[in-house]
């Protein structure tokens, strides 16, 4: 049996694209060099420790004291590690892609519960983006964005997004059918209905969709430094490529104590319950 | 005059309705219909009349077809065919705009599991219908609260439904439906959820309210002795065709047919109760000679219109009113004599039927009194005594 030509034609169509839309290309590139730049900006602009007492008391008041102090010391650990740099930089990422992610994936989610078809469309592609693994992600973007933060944050959005389309649609559609009967009896037009009812009842599902977005976005990220993402991620993988144990687990270490934070953060204390 | 009138309003769900209706003009069933098609007919030309001011019940079995009726009247489901006139106007002619104004204005719903949004409390749950039409804070706040006070719900503003139990639940879904002070009621099984205790509070205080507000009403309900309670007529329906309507004592003594006849079964079968067995003890009675004042004065004390009248040895002499009371005294009477009724009042033996009784308490304002051959009173039957009699006897069909 003669070869299947696959490869090669995928290589043409990447070729194509990246020929004849390259305006198109240099253009998101450029918007989301700003975004990054204007992130890290925010995030670097306070001392390391105001930024943890931040963090500390937004903790507290979502989510419990214990988290609280946690956040606090996690973040003066992570500066004792001298990893505050590379942290304020994968944090950069994580906010942009994610901002980016549900920007796009909340509308979609809306979409998709109202719409049968489009959510019989959107589901086997949400299934493929999700079980790919993630390095296969992480080449196209570096054909199409070259190396560096960008294409890190093009492959964390694409990587990132499912579950925030899907959980905004179940939530939608989990909002029980005689609550939608009262709103529509009393006269709802679609955008009352949308942000009086469904919206509101959706949220805690919702939630737990950017809750899931933003856990992938770190692990996407750190992947990402293999493409030059930067931040943590290339401390760890400078510390296994030169095979020196003691900075790959540092770089772990903070990549855990990161993780821990954003997740009790943004579940709050509706999910706790 | 009729507020709304419904005319051979067919429902059929499925994929192809127009064919379920034409197999129905056919002469099929409804569950031929289903086998053959897989189309299920909710609803089956269904035409009936709801005057200004009335409370019509539509009463059937589970599945009978009354949710799709009343989701019809307001178009929450669109009719496959048939006319729904309110004053005049077709309803499922109108177009978005049209039908959603009539939703805001004419008709509110209250839902079975009340449907109340959890994350609003009391208040901002009543002032929903004004909101979505754009009625300023201050005053959709002043009609919320004071559609609260009148299902008795004051202090409660800021309570979430979570923390009310079910009757103040649909305490709140009846105040959300009354803030937008709509024409039409429309209420499906809106006390089916309650405990037997609740939910008869609630039905003597829709009818209190209902003597106020003079709404149209139409509510669903399973239960024969809700309808009877709440009804001014009643619809029943099976296989989502109507059986019969009328006022309930037509229906009692008419039933239309054995479908009928089985949901009124436990009055048929309560032949053998008499008066005897569910007359009550009269809250109070005067004597002929008293003066007018202690009439009057019973009247007050118990919050009675009327008051029966003895005579020595117990003998019902008749009744008076509390205006002829109050006239009496301003003309300086001292007894009862003169301004006793004898005829307002219906008087039975104490082995009349139960069957007879229905009949006679449906009809009258006041109490029925019970009395021997002698003319002595030996109690009084009143309306709630008679549900309770039947509610009894249908104990293991409620069940
Ligand atoms: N959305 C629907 N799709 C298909 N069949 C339905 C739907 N809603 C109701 N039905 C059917 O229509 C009939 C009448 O239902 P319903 O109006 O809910 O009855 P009731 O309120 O008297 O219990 C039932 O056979 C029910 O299964
Ligand atoms: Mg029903």
């Amino acid at each position: 049996m003669p070869r299947l030509p696959i490869g090669a034609g995928f290589e043409g169509l990447v070729d194509y694209l990246r020929v004849s839309w390259r305006g198109l290309f240099s253009a998101i590139r450029a918007f989301i060099e700003v975004l990054i730049d204007a992130a890290e900006t925010v995030i670097s602009f306070p001392p390391f420790w105001v930024f943890a007492i931040i963090i500390a008391a937004i903790a507290y008041k979502r989510s419990s004291k214990g988290i609280a102090i946690f956040s606090l010391l996690g973040i003066f650990f992570v500066e004792g590690l001298n990893l505050w740099p590379a942290t304020v930089s994968t944090l950069s990422l994580i906010f942009t892609a994610t901002a980016i992610a549900l920007i796009i994936g909340i509308p979609l989610g809306i979409l998709s519960a109202k719409s049968d078809p489009l959510n019989a469309v959107l589901r086997p592609i949400l299934d493929l983006m999700q079980t790919m693994p993630a390095f296969v992600y992480l080449i196209p973007a570096v054909l199409f964005f070259r190396i560096g933060q960008v294409p890190a944050v093009i492959s964390t959005i694409i990587f990132a997004m499912p579950p925030a389309v899907r959980l905004t649609n179940l939530g939608i559609r989990q909002v029980p059918k005689e609550l939608i009967e009262a709103g529509e009896s009393f006269g709802s037009l679609w955008h009352q209905m949308l942000f009086k009812i469904q919206l509101p009842l959706a949220m805690p599902t919702i939630m737990a969709g950017v809750n899931q977005c933003i856990m992938l976005s770190l692990s996407m990220v750190v992947i990402a430094s293999m493409i030059g993402a930067g931040g943590l991620g290339s401390v760890v993988l400078t510390g296994v490529s030169t095979l020196k144990v003691g900075m790959a687990f540092e770089g772990g270490l903070a990549v855990v104590v990161i993780a821990i934070i954003l997740d009790r953060l943004t579940q709050g204390k509706s999910l706790k319950k | 005059m009729s507020k709304l009138i419904v005319n051979s309003l067919y429902k059929v769900f499925g994929s192809n309705p127009k064919q379920g209706i034409k197999l129905i003009k056919e002469g099929k069933e409804k569950d031929e219909i289903l086998r053959e098609t897989g189309l299920t007919v909710g609803v089956n030309n269904v035409s009936f009349e709801v005057k200004a001011g009335e409370t019509f019940v539509i009463m059937g079995l589970s599945g009978s077809g009354k949710s799709t009726v009343i989701r019809c009247l307001n178009r929450l489901i669109e009719p496959t065919a048939g006319e729904i006139i309110l004053d005049g106007k077709d309803l499922t002619k109108m177009d978005k705009k049209q039908l959603i104004e009539v939703r805001r204005t004419a008709m509110s719903m209250v839902f079975q599991n009340f449907a109340l949004l959890p994350n609003r409390t009391v208040l901002a749950n009543t002032e929903y219908g004004l909101e979505v039409q754009g009625v300023d804070a201050i005053k959709r706040k002043e009609k919320a609260l004071e559609s609260l006070i009148l299902v008795g719900l004051e202090g409660y503003e800021d309570s979430y439904p979570d923390q009310l139990s079910g009757g103040m639940k649909q305490r709140v879904g009846l105040a959300r439906a009354l803030a937008n002070d709509p024409e039409i009621l429309l209420m499906d099984e809106a006390f089916s959820a309650l405990d037997p205790l609740i939910r008869s509070d609630m039905q003597d205080e829709l009818v209190d309210l209902q003597q106020k507000m003079k709404k149209t009403i139409i509510f669903i309900t399973h239960d024969l002795d809700e309808a009877l309670k709440i009804g001014d007529r009643i619809m029943l329906m099976r296989d989502g065709k109507v059986i019969q309507i009328g006022k309930a004592e037509d229906i009692l003594s008419n039933p239309a047919d054995e479908y009928v006849e089985r949901f009124v079964q436990g009055v048929n079968r309560s032949d053998l109760l008499t008066a005897a067995d569910i007359m009550v003890k009269p809250w109070t009675t005067v004597g002929i000679n008293h003066g007018p004042r202690f009439a009057l004065a019973e009247c007050k004390k118990h919050g009675l219109e009327t008051l029966l009248v003895t005579k020595e040895g117990r003998i019902l002499s008749g009744t008076v009113t509390i205006n002829e009371i109050k006239k009496a005294i301003s003309e300086g009477k001292t007894t009862l004599h003169d301004i006793t009724k004898e005829d307002e009042v219906s008087r039975i033996s104490p082995d009349t039927n139960i069957k007879d009784i229905i009949e006679l308490t449906l009809q009258s304002s006041i109490p029925v009194a019970v009395v021997d051959d002698d003319g002595k009173l030996l109690g009084v039957i009143i309306k709630s005594s008679v549900l309770r009699a039947l509610m009894s006897e249908r104990g293991g069909d409620n069940a």
